[in-house]
């Protein structure tokens, strides 16, 4: 098999972050602030990365604002002659770092909503005043021109505000929107009762994006992630374990996806340990499903297996706790019709929940 | 549909640069990476945002000797995508 290069990097700087969204992809086990990559090491990741063939660097954490190094390291990145794009609740962000960050060459910036009005936004972000704060931060972000993504994730319990969203992103000047639906790995699967969408509103959100894509075409780009477990084909995962991303954790462990660590016996490689290139071809994880030799029935003989790769490795391990399994959001595993069962019954679950601890 | 009259602009944050990894040219744009052929990226080199879509396709035509109506289809369908992809505007 023929080993591309990747050409995304997601750099986790931090899992410090001053929200705790009941969905955050953070792994439940947070790295400590006294065990993240120093900006000397990450500036050698990200001109790694760059020989390695990487062309986008998307700076995320926990809140990347939280690292007081940010402006150094956008400037490093941006040395190495990546793309580089800040993705942010936009809570510790001022105007003049905001500035800041322009001076230094910080392409892009996308946005997290976590609700349409404060009441929403600041009980899921459980952090009071940070709705108002964010309509600062955008307010600013377009006032210096940077290029701008709103990215609402969306559940059961804001559902409801999508229609708003897509107004908000078009006010903002957005040139785009991801409306995600929440993807269930750590926080997010302990969560799952109190997060997971209805059948019903699942459908809704299908048509809101469908009539919104048409309305606005040309004005804002709408990138859309399913509800997966009301739908009968898995998602393309990362576009192929080990074909186009790469991510690096606050302590330079260099994991295929952000959720990989959830597969039991997976062994991964730090970057102060190997170089980057030697993880990315010869690491054992990368290498443990990428392409289609790992597949069992029914995906090896499936036409779309190059379509979805066999859908989420870490939703295989989650669901049926076998990570070569047929991702059970697929029509064709055998778990499907009891997954769409699970689903009825997880999205009729009380709604309270429990908020991402803190980063020590 | 972009007019001969209209003006292209590469808005900020969307940049052309050369993938030395992969020895080819490609649009970086917000999380989107578009890989270009010859065509494409001899287009979006003519795009200074003052010059019009007209007087860019005529000088595509001039250089290449080619039919300027076949330049400007080809030029109008690329940049089309672009548009709708909020990649490109025009002014």
């Amino acid at each position: 098999m023929t080993v591309t290069p990747p050409i995304a990097m997601l750099a986790e700087l931090t899992h410090r972050c001053p929200l705790s969204c009941p969905y955050c992809s953070n792994p439940v086990e947070l790295t400590r602030r006294d065990a993240e990559l120093d900006t000397a090491q990450w500036a050698d990741v990200f001109r790694q990365a760059a020989d390695l063939g990487v062309l986008q660097l998307h700076l995320s954490g926990g809140e990347p604002v939280t690292r007081r190094d940010l402006v150094d390291l956008v400037i490093a990145a941006r040395e190495a002659g990546l793309y580089t794009n800040l993705i942010t609740s936009g809570i510790g962000l001022t105007e003049k770092r905001l500035k800041e960050l322009d001076e230094a060459g910080l392409d892009h910036i996308q946005l997290s909503l976590q609700g349409t009005d404060a009441d929403m936004a600041d009980r899921i972000g459980g952090y009071r005043g940070g709705f108002a704060r964010k309509m600062d931060v955008a307010r600013w972000i377009g006032e210096i021109g940077f290029p701008l993504t709103l990215n609402a994730v969306l559940h059961r319990q804001n559902l409801h505000q999508l229609p708003r969203a897509i107004e908000m992103a078009v006010e903002m000047g957005a040139r785009r929107i991801e409306v995600a639906t929440v993807q269930f790995h750590g926080w997010a699967l302990m969560n799952r009762d109190a997060l997971m969408p209805t059948r019903e509103q699942a459908r809704e959100a299908d048509a809101i994006v469908a009539e919104a894509r048409a309305r606005l075409k040309g004005v804002l780009v709408i990138d859309y992630v399913r509800a997966d477990y009301h739908n009968d084909y898995p998602k393309r995962c990362m576009g192929g374990w080990g074909s186009t991303g790469i991510n690096v954790a606050p302590d330079g462990l260099v994991l295929p996806c952000h959720a990989a660590q959830t597969i039991p016996g997976l062994v991964f490689d730090r970057t102060q340990d190997r170089p980057l290139r030697e993880i990315w071809y010869e690491g054992s994880a990368f290498n443990a499903y990428r392409g289609t030799d790992w597949m069992p029935e029914p995906c090896a003989s499936c036409e779309r297996k190059t379509i979805d790769f066999g859908g989420c490795r870490c939703q295989a391990m989650a669901l049926v706790g076998n990570a070569s399994a047929t991702d059970p959001t697929c029509i064709k595993s055998p778990h499907h019709a009891a997954l769409q069962a699970r689903a009825d019954a997880f999205a009729a679950g009380p709604t309270e929940f429990t908020a991402r601890a803190a980063a020590g | 549909m972009i007019g001969a009259q209209d003006i292209p602009v590469i808005p900020r944050g969307v940049r052309m640069q050369f993938d030395r990894v992969r020895d080819r040219w490609v649009l970086l744009a917000p999380e989107r990476t578009v890989a270009l052929d010859e065509i494409g990226r001899a287009i979006l080199s003519e795009i200074d945002g003052a010059r019009s879509f007209g007087q860019i396709t005529a000088g595509l035509a001039a250089r290449y000797a080619a039919p300027e109506d076949q330049i400007a289809a080809d030029s109008r369908g690329f940049l089309g995508t672009l548009i709708e992809r909020r990649f490109l505007e025009v002014k």
